[in-house]
């Protein structure tokens, strides 16, 4: 299913097509790119697209995005999920990138946006703690000012990358007495300051992702604060606005299927019921992925002429994530007794692994896509959103 | 049909559980699981010393005449606490087809050792095509004299590193997908022309890849008879699996009820909402139709009632699906704390997800489940 295209937007679409079969990195091609890469390896794809100026897609042209409409956006991202790119680290380009340039001054405009574009910085976001996950409002960790700086001290946790982060963007509590969203302010801190230790949280696929990041009198110059004090609250919803875009995930959902239909025709002979019962499976899976590309489309379409689409990305991130496990776990089902082995980490050529090649990562994803509903917002509070916001109940 | 215990059968019951909770806390399966091997011979022997290896064997075999409802017992305390010891290779799949198959001389031969925890055994049935189809063997066997000569290749065969002795089924006769005409073979893991490429499996246990080169091996059981015997195993074997899965679930209950009382967000537990009150009613719901049926399943195994396959592999199939929609529930309740290694919340997910792989998945249970009603 394809917008209907001007010839200008048509000619869009096949730039970026081109360009992408003509330099996404080799290297880069590896059996699952969220957890085979080194950081060095991760940034090459990046480091391409900001010599093309293609890096920020969201950002204004005077801070050194493409200048794109909506459809263009939506476009680009399409074909670079189609086409199976690693895409360039949210927290920076997507989260914190659009944070500083809307809400920040101008010495932080300077200093932080040209490093994020070229992917010298590195972003975690420091949201979560062990006491506030969907329920962020109540975030503990305390920044107390001292003079020129804030004393930080606290533990956020689930943060993405943390490992290789240069920064990271914090969601901190200098008000204690006012109410929960209101004394909230949002911090940058140099990871690399006296009293920031960074603790592996290995998950049940057994991949490093996530960590704990424990502040321990962090000294953070006041210097850091992005907008005014204790209004940090308004900043991270607009944020979050712009973490669940593109959750949708159709080019993803679409690759992955193909390679389920794959196996499928490899590992179940045509004359076993159970052949037919995987293309219904799979037919059904397609059918949902059609309907929300379709949904999607018509939101763009919207969007394109200015109608603001409200919590569509609670839609498209519930429906995007339960159609993405479905995906795994029938991919999971589809290679059979193979499906009991799985990768050990941090990966090796030199580990054997049984079955065929398209199986090996099976199982990882399977496990690893559980995190889908329940990250970025779980698919219980999503639909909160939608009862509340859409049908005003 | 609730199960009313025999004395003996609770004693058996307070027994494995005072080991298990003394000697198995998580930690301690965190430890066992990391180490190279993989499993501990302490316990496996602590086991063997508490009678559980010889539980469910009859008396003139050499066993306690627990039968099935010992292996269930045993079974739904083993899967409340992960343990990963090859009980149901051993015990129920190689000893079960030994008692089941073997001649009195085999009987006597294999069994003590078994009984004892001297030996560990393994079934190796699954081949590259062969995916949950007994029948589709190529591995192949020829007479030798006395012995058989067995040439093929076996996949993903659970506790194989851990293993002395291997029962293999090859081809005696016939084409790939023929059912007749495969036979078992008793195989020492260690003998000349067995090779093992080992691996780490979901569920933090050991598997292999097997391949057989020119190989001696014993026949167990009447030549050309192997899938019926396969048949008839995988019943017993699901029965414990079975058993195994509802002791799971009722873990990642308790565990997921006794998080949502504790952990607040927006100013209340969040056992409150009335969304999760309903997801852990169905949890529960779940639960005890699993615990129903297994145990409707282990009490016909244990009256050897006929249509006892068709039983199997509804409950192989009802109980996975109740698995896996406990499992699901229970991480993603426990949120991010779900998604860890460090909480066993998602431990019993991974096992429960290897337990719906082994003898065939639920969607292939209810397939036979319905394929053996229309045939009957």
């Amino acid at each position: 299913m394809e917008l209907n295209l001007s010839s200008e937007d048509a000619a869009f679409r096949d730039e970026v097509r081109t360009f992408i079969a003509e330099n996404y990195p080799q290297e880069m091609r590896v059996p699952n790119p969220e957890t085979d890469l080194t950081k060095e390896q991760s940034l090459l794809w990046h480091r391409i697209l900001h010599k093309k100026g293609w890096i920020a897609p969201l950002w204004p042209r005077e801070y050194g995005g493409p200048g794109w409409s909506v459809t263009q956006r939506f476009l680009f991202e399409q074909e670079t999920s189609r086409a199976g790119t690693l895409p360039p680290l949210a927290f920076s380009v997507t989260m914190v990138g659009p944070v500083i340039y809307t809400f920040g001054n101008e010495a932080q405009k300077k200093k932080f946006l040209p490093r994020i574009l070229s992917g010298e910085d590195w972003w975690c976001q420091g949201y979560s703690e062990p006491g506030s996950g969907s329920d962020l409002a109540t975030v503990r960790t305390k920044a107390v000012r001292d003079g020129d700086h804030y004393i930080v001290n606290g533990h956020k946790t689930w943060t993405t990358l943390a490992q290789h982060a240069d920064w990271i963007f914090c969601l901190v509590r200098t008000d204690p007495s006012a109410k929960p969203q209101s004394g909230i302010s949002f911090l940058l801190i140099d990871m690399k300051s006296p009293g920031v230790t960074v603790r592996p949280i290995i998950t049940i696929d057994g991949s490093h992702e996530v960590n704990d990041v424990f502040l321990e009198n962090v000294r953070v110059p006041v210097e850091n604060l992005v907008g005014e004090e204790n209004k940090g609250w308004t900043y991270a919803k607009f944020l979050l606005g712009n973490e669940r875009t593109s959750m949708a995930g159709i080019g993803r959902s679409t690759r992955y299927i193909n390679k389920l239909k794959q196996i499928v025709r490899a590992e179940i002979p045509a004359d076993d019921p159970a052949h037919l019962e995987f293309l219904r499976d799979i037919a059904r899976i397609e059918l949902d992925v059609l309907a929300l590309e379709a949904t999607e489309l018509r939101v763009v379409a919207q969007m394109a002429r200015g109608i603001d689409p409200g919590p569509a990305a609670s839609l498209f991130k519930i429906r995007g994530t339960e159609i993405f496990q479905a995906i795994t776990e029938l991919t999971h089902r589809a290679i059979g007794n193979y499906g009991l082995s799985i990768r050990e980490h941090p990966v090796s050529a030199n580990r054997f692994m049984p079955g065929p090649d398209y199986g090996h990562t099976a199982s990882e994803k399977y496990l690893n896509a559980r995190k889908l509903s329940i990250y970025g917002g779980s698919n219980e509070i999503q639909r909160n959103i939608i009862a509340k916001a859409v049908l005003g109940l | 049909m609730d199960i009313q215990f025999t004395e003996e059968q609770e004693l058996l019951r307070s027994s494995v559980q005072r080991l298990l909770r003394d000697q198995y806390a998580f930690e301690a399966r965190r430890k066992i699981v990391a180490r190279e091997e993989g499993f501990s011979r302490k316990q496996w022997d602590a086991f063997a010393e508490l009678g559980l290896l010889a539980a469910p064997f009859s008396e003139n075999a050499g066993g306690l005449g627990g039968g099935p409802l010992s292996t269930m017992i045993i079974m739904h305390e083993f899967g409340r606490h992960l343990v990963v010891e090859p009980f149901v290779e051993t015990v129920v799949l190689a000893g079960g087809l030994i008692e089941q198959t073997g001649t009195p001389e085999q009987q006597q031969s294999f069994i003590p050792g078994i009984a004892d925890g001297s030996t560990i055994w393994t079934l190796a049935w699954t081949e590259k095509a062969s995916r949950f189809d007994f029948a589709n063997v190529t591995t192949r066997a020829r007479r030798e004299g006395s012995d058989y000569v067995l040439s093929g290749a076996k996949t993903v065969v659970n506790a194989a590193p851990w293993a002395d002795h291997l029962i293999v089924s090859a081809r005696t006769a016939g084409d790939d997908r023929d059912r007749g005409g495969v036979s078992l073979f008793v195989v020492d893991r260690r003998t000349t022309g067995v090779d093992l490429q080992s691996f780490r499996t979901i569920d933090g246990r050991r598997a292999a890849e097997v391949s057989l080169r020119d190989v001696r091996g014993q026949l167990l059981g009447g030549e050309g008879e192997g899938v019926a015997a396969l048949e008839v195993c995988r019943d017993r074997a699901i029965g414990a699996l079975c058993a195994e899965t509802v002791g799971a679930i009722a873990e990642l209950n308790a565990a997921t009820l006794d998080y949502s009382k504790t952990r607040k967000q927006f100013g209340t537990t969040i056992g409150s909402f009335q969304v999760l009150q309903h997801r852990m009613v169905d949890m529960f719901i779940a639960h005890q139709e699993a615990l129903s049926l297994m145990q409707h399943l282990n009490l016909s195994l244990s009256a050897g009632d006929s249509g006892l396959s068709r039983l199997a592999s509804g409950a192989k199939s009802k109980i996975g699906y109740a698995g896996k929609f406990v499992a699901d529930q229970a991480v993603q309740l426990h949120g991010g704390m779900g998604m860890t290694d460090e909480l066993n919340v998602g431990h019993y997910f991974k096992r429960i997800s290897s337990i719906n792989i082994q003898f065939g998945d639920p969607a292939f249970h209810v397939l036979r489940y319905a394929q053996l009603d229309a045939a009957a």
